[in-house]
């Protein structure tokens, strides 16, 4: 089998780009090291629909950010994923700041940003009537939101393989030999042959270049430390609250989440290991200090978890999308560090533009959808369609996770469904199962012995999230 | 919507008690709704015994136990509804349920007892830093894998906090040929029964490290070791005391929280401190005709109590579907707490209530040879001498009758201290 295009990473950009193919009659193969789609800084970062007053004018980042946001809306109504245009600020409280959020304003305006506002202490405290009553004014950007990057990741390769895509999951790519027209792409096992390859490998798309023989860029990985809070805190503020920017990065914000939650963060250091999301004691520290700062009245107690995503910083300065310039039909969609949740949709047409200008010829395929329909939240629905979703399956009845009130049938669809999940982290991350305030403490076990059961293997080669993270290390205890 | 006199949400020993005494004070029309494939709560997993010690002055297990309960209900015709879980209960005593068999469906009752058990904290509670691999577990979860499903989730174990379930685990684990490296606490004492630490601890040489707290986790995919420190008086962890243990496994016991969800779209007022709901000496919430009891109110150590306390509740339950409520009052008198009290439940008195009022309270730290006494408007209603208190165990006082009656005559606050 040969495949039109092979793309490597099935982070939120692959797996759009993904998507936008398999619009085209083409054989489409989507190559994962992990063992599920948005292992990578997809599953782990701010998840704000940035309005695009931050980046540099003229840069790629900054074009492709407001062509993205603006695409949000439709995509996110397509793949039926949980997005909320909520606004965000950019908060000052000095002189600095506030000269800060005026040059962010010009800079929107230059960058093409609709409906931006500067907003005196009044206003904003109307607003976010939480926020430090130190507060001096704010840059308020009315076009920005907040999206569940994972499920928008997770949405995108269910419509593409939906389309008939194909996704091959740990698959790591060690190895890329080129032939005259072709390129070989093997991991230890496995070969598999492509006309056309796209590199979105995320914080190792140099690696992969570098199979290539092109060493044009480095990546250097950045991370990032959160805290998330119970949804019964997401009301806090109103919109995403950001901090005047420094060289340092966007700063801390404090931001409800697309499911309702209340999410701090995130600090920035560069790190050595490209995967290493531990968190620290300081970075936590800071994520507290800098989120009270802003809002003081944050209540910490209801933390329900910390994290850490790792952004794929380009040495360039910006976003890396083009042709290798060493391989011909070899395109790089790299360096994409944030707003590139933001831009995903707008990288996935660019990408496409591309590939066409260089004479590739994509037909388009009347069979394709671009609908995706979600995994239904039965415990959202009114009694009565509940009821419609529970005769047609009784799974649908029985709650499994009792913080989030999620049902043995959507946990079932979460495995079942194309891309569906195989760990426990994987239903987590579909359905919410583990996500709430117990954190899986009452329904993990439940989850295990589903995934067991559905996936026809034993539950002690069930994993937590990736590979060898076994759940259960021992073997069966003899009871008498 | 279905009608029934009582709802009782949970079939835990609360529940079970509860929908007993309401029973047999003349309700007939109860309906008991349990998530569970069986009746008996969160004693189903305790296979160890130590229940009944101060209600049937012998030792059970916890299924033994339950089973005492499980059997008298089955003797009734109280309508009990097993794989259904509640959503929602509303101020006018709208219940909503869902089962797989019936759907979702609502059911009209004249009183609601709530009896829905607690839930572990879970790591993020406590916020370690670190990695997030397999291998991290709250102590319910353990004893479930272990003592009902006869899995072994790993075999090297470091134990955080000292909680009862936490205490048994250790034992548990090492009677299954795991190592436990050692129970960690961050404060100077522990937050389990004595008993649990003589018998969990002590008698298979697992030691107990008070003051010390879990400052980082290793492992990518599964846990490989923890990072240990000693705390400082202000609980702040000590670098140069920092030590690696390793391990493939740990579990933690950190506390239990009240599980009180399904109120979220009610009035019904709860105390910070609990994590239960504020309630009067009829275990009435303040929504009229909702009362609850067993660790939905309040944690409790001992199951014994916990069905002393339900059956009471049930008795005020059934009272109130037979008899109304008599007097309109908003608030009730205040039951304060006072030195070294951290709660006290009921938080207010009634004047429906009857008896002689039975408070529970914990104290904000350890306390040896110390005096427990009532007060109200500087009189003196009772006095107790106790060899020691703990915040690990719940204290239990009678006012008598006569006491209340005063009182309530009075209408002035009533507080609680201990000292030393
Ligand atoms: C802390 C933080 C906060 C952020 N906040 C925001 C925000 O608020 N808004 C916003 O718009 N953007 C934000 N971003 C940016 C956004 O998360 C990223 O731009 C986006 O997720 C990048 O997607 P990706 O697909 O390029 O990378 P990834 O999601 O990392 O995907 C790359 C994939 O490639 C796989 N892979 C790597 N090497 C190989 C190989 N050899 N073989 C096979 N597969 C391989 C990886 O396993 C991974 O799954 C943030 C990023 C971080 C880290
Ligand atoms: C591990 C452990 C060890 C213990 N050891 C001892 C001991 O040695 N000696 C001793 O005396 N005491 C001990 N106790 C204390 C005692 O057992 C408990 O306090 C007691 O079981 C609490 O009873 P309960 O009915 O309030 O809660 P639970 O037993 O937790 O019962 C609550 C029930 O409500 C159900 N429920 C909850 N929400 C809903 C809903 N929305 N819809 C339907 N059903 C719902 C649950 O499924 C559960 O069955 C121990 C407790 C634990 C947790």
């Amino acid at each position: 089998m040969i495949y039109d295009f092979v793309i490597i990473g099935a982070g939120v950009v692959g797996c759009m780009i993904a998507r936008e193919l398999s619009m085209y009659r083409a054989k489409i193969c989507l190559l994962e090291k992990g063992n599920d789609v948005a292992s990578g800084s997809s599953k782990a970062n701010s998840g704000i629909v940035h309005a695009g007053y931050d980046a540099k004018p003229g840069t790629l980042k900054a074009k492709l950010n407001v062509l993205g946001c603006a695409l949000m809306e439709k995509t996110v109504q397509e793949l039926d994923v949980p997005y909320k245009k909520c606004g965000s600020i950019v908060a000052a409280f000095d002189q600095e700041g506030t000269d800060s959020i005026r040059k962010l304003y010009q800079r929107g305006l230059e960058n093409g940003v609709s409906e931006l506002f500067l907003l005196n202490r009044e206003e904003t405290m109307r607003l976010e009537p939480n926020i430090h009553p130190g507060v001096q004014g704010a840059l308020y950007a009315k076009g920005a939101g907040i999206v569940c990057p994972y499920q928008l990741t997770i949405a995108a390769a269910e419509n593409a393989v939906s389309n008939g895509a194909e996704l091959r999951l740990n698959f790591e790519v060690e190895k890329i030999e080129k032939t005259e027209d072709l390129y070989l792409i093997k991991s230890a096992k496995d070969t598999v042959k492509a006309r056309c390859v796209i590199n979105a490998a995320g914080v190792f798309a140099d690696k992969v270049a570098a199979m290539a023989d092109d060493n044009s860029f480095t990546i250097i990985p950045r991370r990032g430390e959160y805290i998330i809070l119970d949804k019964t805190e997401g009301k806090t503020v109103n919109t995403v609250i950001f901090q005047p920017p420094s060289e340092k990065g966007k700063g801390i914000l404090v931001s409800p989440t697309a499911d309702g939650n209340l999410l701090l963060g995130p600090t920035a250091s560069v790190i050595e290991d490209k995967e290493d999301t531990s968190t620290t004691a300081s970075g936590l520290d800071e994520v507290i200090k800098g989120a009270m700062a802003a809002v003081p009245n944050i209540r910490l107690n209801k933390t329900i978890t910390s994290f850490s995503g790792i952004r794929a910083t380009p040495d360039t300065g910006d976003f890396i999308i083009r042709e290798s310039e060493k391989n011909p039909r070899f395109f790089h969609a790299a360096g994409i560090e944030s707003p590139g949740l933001t831009a995903a949709p707008a990288i996935a047409l660019y990408v496409i533009e591309m590939i066409k200008s260089k004479g590739i010829l994509l037909e388009e395929n009347p069979n394709s959808v671009r609908i995706r329909q979600g995994i239904p939240r039965i415990a959202e629905l009114p009694l009565e369609e509940q009821n419609r979703w529970i005769q047609k399956n009784k799974a649908y009845g029985k709650i499994i996770c009792r913080c989030e009130s999620v049902t043995e049938g959507e946990i079932i669809d979460s495995i079942r469904r194309p891309a569906g999940a195989t760990t426990v982290d994987g239903v987590k991350r579909r359905v919410r199962a583990g996500m709430g305030r117990c954190q899986g403490g009452f329904c993990m076990p439940k989850v295990l012995e589903i995934l067991a059961r559905e996936l026809q293997c034993s539950p002690y080669e069930i994993c937590k999230n990736e590979k060898g993270s076994y759940i259960l290390k021992e073997g069966e205890i003899e009871h008498d | 919507m279905i009608k029934t006199d009582i709802v009782v949400i949970g079939g835990g020993p609360a529940g079970l008690a509860a929908a007993l005494s309401a029973y047999e004070k003349g309700v007939k029309n109860i309906l008991l709704i349990e998530r569970d494939k069986e009746l008996g709560g969160i004693l189903n997993q305790c296979i160890h015994d130590g229940f009944g010690l101060q209600l049937f002055k012998t030792r059970l297990t916890g299924p033994e136990y339950a089973g005492i309960f499980i059997d008298r209900i089955k003797k009734t015709n109280i309508d009990i509804r097993l794989n259904t879980m509640v959503t929602k209960v509303s101020d006018d005593l709208t219940v909503t349920a869902v089962n797989e068999d019936i759907g979702a469906y609502q059911i009209q009752a004249k009183a609601v007892i709530l009896a829905m058990g607690c839930r572990e904290r879970p790591r993020g509670a406590i916020n370690i830093p670190g990695t997030r691999p397999a291998g991290i577990y709250t102590a319910g979860t353990v004893q479930r894998w272990v003592n009902i499903e006869g899995k072994l989730p790993g075999k090297n174990i470091v134990i955080l906090g000292s909680g009862d379930i936490g205490l048994i685990m250790a034992r548990r684990m090492t009677l299954e040929g795991a190592t436990v490296k050692g129970v960690y606490e961050l404060l100077p004492y522990s937050s389990g029964l004595t008993r649990n630490i003589v018998q969990c601890l002590n008698d298979y040489n697992i030691p107990l490290k008070l003051s010390h707290t879990v400052t980082k986790i290793f492992g990518r995919k599964r846990i490989e070791a923890v990072e240990v420190c000693r705390v400082d008086q202000s609980l702040k962890p000590i670098p140069e005391s920092r030590e690696i243990v390793e391990c493939d496994t740990l579990i933690l016991s950190v506390g239990l929280i009240p599980e009180n969800d399904i109120l979220s779209g009610t009035n019904i007022s709860m105390n910070k401190v609990t994590g239960g709901p504020f309630i009067d000496n009829r275990f009435m919430t303040e929504v009229p005709g909702i009362f609850s009891c067993g660790n939905c109110l309040h944690v409790h150590d001992l199951v014994d109590y916990v069905t002393d306390e339900s059956e009471r509740a049930g008795e005020n339950a059934a009272e109130y579907v037979l008899y109304g409520q008599k007097e309109k009052e908003s608030s009730g008198i205040p039951v304060l707490c006072g030195d070294n009290v951290r709660y006290t439940v009921p938080s207010h008195l009634s004047k429906d209530g009857k008896g002689a009022l039975t408070l529970m309270f914990r104290v904000t730290k350890p306390m040896k040879d110390c005096t427990i006494t009532v007060a109200s408007d500087g009189i003196l209603l009772l006095s107790l001498k106790r060899s020691r208190c703990t915040p690990g165990e719940s204290v239990r006082i009678t006012l008598p009758e006569d006491r209340v009656k005063t009182v309530l005559e009075k209408k002035t606050p009533i507080t609680v201290s201990v000292t030393e």
